[in-house]
């Protein structure tokens, strides 16, 4: 642009005339300001800041100028030049910004419309709650076992000295295998899971056992002949009932926080003497805190020991069980036990990945 | 167990302000569960007093009913004007009338109201109105109760209407509590009040000829039996109205004065009895085994086949009486019977629980020999019955027999510091010896290693675990102290537990919804799964006793169940339903059924213990899903995008199996209730360990399914068994990677996945991956065979690989791919 000017020059503009730069750059201004979006900015940046403007056209004069007017001349047309550079250059951030806020505001969504990048589906509470409790024994260093739902009636009932005409045994209670002679059924309680375990490990032994068990109870609001217990076992030298207290004080506290405790009864089972009924204190309850009768538990019986081969001169132990719907019936005020299990979606959604 | 407390009364010292709650918080803590306490009368007001008839006048009504128009006079000089319906009373007799102003229970309340013509100034009252007992049949005539009052007494009192009875579960070891004796003893062992014993008097034994003789033949069957003979009983007299009413109150109904009689001493002392009409037996009673072929009419009017092991009683003729459970029809009281014999025995426990179960006959009886009985009480009970029959019936005892066959009592060897070892907490030798005292057992002089004896009526007392107990329930369950037993250090959870955990997450996390369903299934669910007749699944173990006809068998597929589940959602309006379960399934390994008896006195051998557990059908854990409709919405949730498709649960079956650190492949199989042409059976190192796909039309079709519902079902506990727990790492290789693509065109037969794998196994150890991103069929290759374009990365560990190298691998696997499936490069 600084080269000689070789060319006709069709507009008459003389780089030395102060005023008609000041009116080539006040139009300029102007027009950039006057300039509404991005397009019309760029026709004025052709018109006032282009090769064909009034400023590139005075520039290309200061070649014909003498020299001692070439510097004042080209002091002046740069001024001129950088003030329309800058007043181009606000101009268009300024327009690019606007731009850009529309452009943001016309793009808003309802975010509530917004969709889950990948549903999830939901745990049943059942699972959680069983887990939640093996996770409070495995922390206290005992071990998770499991059995058959489907069981010999010799680990259901023979080796936890229920003997064979004991009530328990009927079929009112309990659903056996055809044929009855086959001595097979679907195990009334978890604890036959303690037979097995005492068969098959040497003391000290401390299990829990989550499990299925069946009873034949109608669906009702408070039976189902399908539900869930978990069991505990301790077999050690030297345990007392004082462990078991302490064993299910902790096992409350856990599961129920620092004010849970529990208040044993007493009660009757064939497989532990003595036998207790177990309250726990329930800290949560709904209309202030109260006694809330739990689970079972108690000494393992002798004669349970003998028939697993343990010494019961040697060893004792404890054993105890609650029910896991109950629990979580108290512990999430479910009200009704079919919504356990009818498989209606919309209550193991409720509680989501975990308890 | 109701307990009356008025009749509770008569043999403890209750203070008088102990309400019917204390009771049961007390025997709650003794072990005896709280069922209700119901409070009879409790909304009873006055005046309600006994009346006199005067006279009355009949008068036939147009509704054809005919009431009476009664001069009753209920004080010393008032007399009512009363309009009653009942017709079974004369003039003078005393009846019981509510006033005006009266509330009888229930809320009824009495005032002078206008009926049939008249203005009735109160209600003459039957039985039940005043809840005295079931009897509505007319109006309560004192005289028939054997009441004589003044007219004007307060009937409230006279009839003891206001009475609280607390109801009690007993525990399967304490028939000895099944009584008031019972009870009264278990109260003041608790509280120290002081009781007597009912059953406490000298019931002497007179044989002469005119007793009916009795035996008891089978060992076993019966530990006593005494036999009381009566005659010259007046079978219309009434039972006495305190005995109808304490009856009632324990909630059993007034039958005749023998019969209430034999259920009022059983309630009052807990010894059953039967009185059976003497002139309908035929010589001597017998106690002993029924033997074969014997049919017996019960008092029920039931006729039953005997169990050659069940226990009867029996005269020359036969069977008379199932023993301790019901007597027979045939030698039953009626209104002309004058000689009874009272029969009072203690028949073995087991015998009578399996009898009664046997015959689904459970009787006030059978319920406490099943528990145990105190085989002390049949002297004294029988002589109760007898001199009650005497009063209230006129009867007069000419003899009795015994048969006393009881062994001694129980004696237990115990350490005095047995229970401080048991209970964890120091107990003195007082307080333990107090303990077992108060439950009845004696105890020798040694210093510590004492020998207890138990009293008759703890038949459950057989051990001195059992003496703990007496001892801790004694002193009482608060008194254990709380100490958290030390666990040697485990081992956490065990790698099948952890991965239970991640794969029911994962399932969860791909949108499904866990489920718990009924393990059980029918031929039906079967039928709409459509799976094969001679396919195993068909071969399930079925339940003798099933909650449900259409459910007998234990289910061989989660499906079976889940789908059910599916289905209920699916009514319930969810029509998007994707859910998933966890379980056990049965499959039985063997034709025939039948497990060991073992034996229980010491620990079974291995070899019993193997046979046992093999006889117990093999239960692997499967984990299955049913998916159908929508997975996942668009971009909002106004805009409907993806359903669950046979690819969703194929990939979700594959990443099951991955997370058990496996890798699977998928082959095409046909398998119920798949679609053909859309399932795969997922395989593990060439085991199939479950399939995945798209459900058959039909199966969704019968369900009611969104359309195109897919499902998988895995074996668990196999993928379990062969998981990889720990991964091997490999070095990452940083150099720049190379690729190449290619495009084979195979037969249509061909899966895309084959010629990957083909590929995969002949890159040589460059390979990185090998992904395969179209396959096309079309006018650009010829008919039945479509194009199949991979991708393959190649990377070496040490170099930039040149691009004679990749050319050499690309020529091998193309090369390899013409060999194995007749590949050619398109």
């Amino acid at each position: 642009m600084s080269a000689p000017n070789k060319n006709f020059d069709p507009v008459a503009v003389t780089p030395l005339s102060a005023e008609q730069i000041d009116q080539a750059v006040q139009a300029a201004l102007e027009a950039f300001a006057a300039a509404s979006d991005l397009e019309e900015l760029k026709a004025a940046r052709l018109a006032h800041a282009g090769d064909r403007s009034p400023i590139a056209l005075a520039n290309r004069e200061i070649g014909a100028l003498p020299p001692a007017a070439k510097a004042e001349a080209g002091q002046r047309i740069g001024k001129a030049r950088s003030q329309i550079k800058e007043a181009l250059d606000g101009r268009e951030l300024d327009l690019q910004n606007q731009r850009e806020q529309r452009m943001l505001l016309e793009e808003t969504e309802d975010v509530s419309l917004a969709t889950q990048i990948q549903p999830s589906g939901a745990r049943h509470p059942l699972t959680m709650i069983a887990e939640r409790v093996e996770d409070v024994f495995v922390a206290m260093g005992w071990e998770i076992v499991e059995g058959p739902e489907l069981e010999a009636e010799w680990y259901n009932f023979d080796a936890l000295n229920i003997p064979g005409d004991h009530p328990a045994r009927s079929m009112q209670d309990t659903f056996y295998v055809d044929p009855v002679e086959s001595h097979l059924l679907l195990r009334t309680q978890t604890s036959p899971v303690q037979a097995r375990t005492m068969l098959t490990r040497t003391p000290p032994i401390y299990v829990a056992a989550p499990g299925k068990v069946f009873r034949t109870d109608e669906l009702d609001a408070t039976h189902t002949p399908v539900f869930h217990q978990v069991e505990g076992l301790a077999i050690d030298k030297g345990l007392t009932m004082a462990h078991l207290r302490g064993t299910l004080d902790h096992f409350a506290q856990a599961m129920f926080g620092p004010e849970a405790k529990t208040r044993l009864r007493p009660s009757f089972f064939p497989f532990t003497e003595p036998s207790a009924e177990l309250d726990l204190w329930f800290p949560q309850a709904k209309g202030g805190p109260r006694w809330i009768e739990w689970g079972g538990c108690g000494m393992v019986n002798p004669a349970v020991l003998i028939a697993c081969g343990i010494d019961p001169e040697v060893y004792s132990g404890f054993a105890f069980g609650m029910g896991l719907e109950r629990t979580l019936m108290f512990r999430h005020t479910v009200t009704d036990m079919r919504d356990m299990v009818e498989g209606d979606i919309r209550f193991s959604r409720q509680f989501g990945m975990d308890l | 167990m109701r307990i009356p407390l008025s009749w509770l009364r008569e043999y403890i010292q209750i203070p008088a302000e102990t309400s019917a709650q204390d009771i049961a918080d007390i025997l709650t803590r003794i072990g005896f569960e709280e069922e209700e306490i119901i409070s009879y009368g409790a909304d009873i007001v006055g005046p309600i007093v006994v009346g006199e008839v005067l006279e009355f006048v009949e008068e036939p009504q147009s509704n054809g009913k005919v009431i009476r128009w009664c001069q009753v006079r209920v004080g010393a000089d008032q007399i009512n004007g009363i309009v009653c319906g009942a017709r079974n009373f004369f003039v003078g007799d005393k009846v019981v009338v509510s006033l005006p102003g009266a509330v009888l229970p229930g809320g009824f309340a009495i005032a002078g109201r206008k009926t049939y013509g008249h203005v009735s100034d109160g209600m003459i009252c039957s039985a039940r109105e005043l809840m005295l007992s079931d009897d509505h049949e007319g109006i309560i005539r004192l005289s028939e109760l054997g009441i004589e009052a003044e007219v004007g007494t307060d009937a409230i009192e006279l009839l003891g209407l206001i009475d609280d009875v607390v109801d009690i579960s007993v525990l399967p070891d304490r028939g000895y509590a099944m009584s008031m004796r019972g009870i009264a003893r278990e109260i003041s062992t608790a509280t120290g009040w002081a009781w007597t014993d009912p059953a406490a008097f000298e019931a002497p034994i007179k044989n002469s000829d005119k007793a009916v003789q009795g035996s008891i033949v089978d060992a076993g069957a019966a530990s006593r039996l005494v036999l009381r003979t009566m005659d010259n009983f007046n079978p219309t007299a009434p039972s006495p109205q305190w005995m109808q009413r304490r009856l009632f109150l324990a909630g059993m109904r007034s039958i005749s004065l023998a019969v209430d009689i034999t259920n009022y001493i059983m309630i009052e002392m807990g010894q059953p009895l039967h009185a059976f009409d003497a002139d309908k037996l035929h010589g001597a009673i017998q106690v002993r085994n029924a033997g074969k072929g014997v049919v017996l009419e019960t008092l029920d009017h039931v006729q039953r086949n005997l169990d050659p092991s069940d226990i009867v009683i029996a005269d020359d003729n036969g069977a008379v009486a199932l023993a301790g459970t019901m007597g027979g029809a045939a030698t039953e009281i009626s209104e002309t019977t004058s000689r009874i014999v009272i029969e009072a025995a203690c028949f073995s426990s087991g015998n009578v629980a399996r009898t009664s179960r046997a015959h689904k006959l459970s009787s006030e009886a059978s319920r406490r020999f099943e528990r145990g009985m105190d085989n002390e009480l049949g002297p004294s009970a029988s002589a109760r019955a007898s001199a009650l029959l005497t009063e209230f019936g006129g009867a007069h005892e000419v003899g009795a027999i015994e048969v006393d066959r009881r062994e001694s009592l129980r004696v237990i060897e115990m350490n005095v510091n047995f229970p401080s070892k048991v209970i964890g907490t120091p107990l003195t030798d007082e307080e333990v010896r107090h303990a077992l005292i108060a439950v009845g057992c004696t105890i020798d002089d040694a210093k510590s290693d004492w020998k207890v004896t138990v009293p008759s009526w703890r038949t459950d007392i057989v051990g001195k675990a059992d003496l703990v107990e007496e001892v801790i329930r004694i002193v009482g369950y608060e008194r254990i102290p709380t100490v958290v037993p030390t666990a040697p250090s485990g081992l956490g959870l065990t790698p099948a537990q952890r991965l239970r955990r991640r794969v029911s997450h994962l399932v969860a996390q791909a949108g499904a919804v866990e489920v718990l369903s009924y393990p059980f299934m029918g031929a039906a669910d079967l039928d709409a799964l459509r799976i094969p007749l001679d396919d195993p699944r068909r071969k399930a173990v079925s339940l003798a006793n099933p909650i449900s006809a259409e459910s007998p068998m234990m289910r061989t597929t989660l499906l079976a169940p889940l789908m059910a589940t599916a289905r209920r959602n699916v009514g319930r309006g969810h029509t998007d339903v994707a859910v998933y379960e966890m379980g056990l399934v049965v499959l039985p390994t063997s034709e025939t059924l039948s497990a060991p008896q073992l034996p229980i006195d010491k620990r079974p051998t291995d070899e019993q213990l193997n046979q046992l557990n093999e006889s117990v059908p093999f239960q692997p854990e499967y984990v299955a899903a049913v998916l159908g409709g929508l997975i996942q919405r668009g971009e909002s949730v106004l805009t409907l995008s993806k359903t669950w498709s046979w690819s969703d649960a194929i990939g979700l079956a594959l990443r099951i199996v991955e997370t058990a650190g496996l890798t699977a492949e998928t082959v095409s199989m046909e398998r119920e209730p798949w679609h053909p042409g859309r399932v795969a059976a997922i395989s593990v190192d060439g085991n199939v360990v479950g399939f995945a796909g798209e459900l058959h039309p039909r199966v969704v079709e019968g369900y009611g399914l969104p359309a195109r519902s897919c499902a998988l079902e895995l074996d668990f506990s196999a993928l379990s068994a062969m998981a990889q727990h720990i991964t091997s790492a490999t070095l990452l290789r940083s150099l720049p990677k190379a690729t190449f693509d290619v495009a084979l065109v195979v037969p249509q037969s061909v899966p895309a996945a084959v010629v990957r794998e083909v590929i995969e196994r002949n890159a040589g150890e460059l390979l990185e991956s090998a992904e395969i991103f179209d396959v096309y069929t079309g006018a650009q290759v010829a008919e039945s065979f479509k194009s199949v374009a991979v991708a393959v990365t190649l990377r070496a560990a040490d170099r930039t690989l040149t691009d004679a190298e990749i050319g050499a691998v690309r020529e091998q696997v193309v090369q390899a791919a013409s060999d194995t499936l007749g590949a050619v490069l398109r």
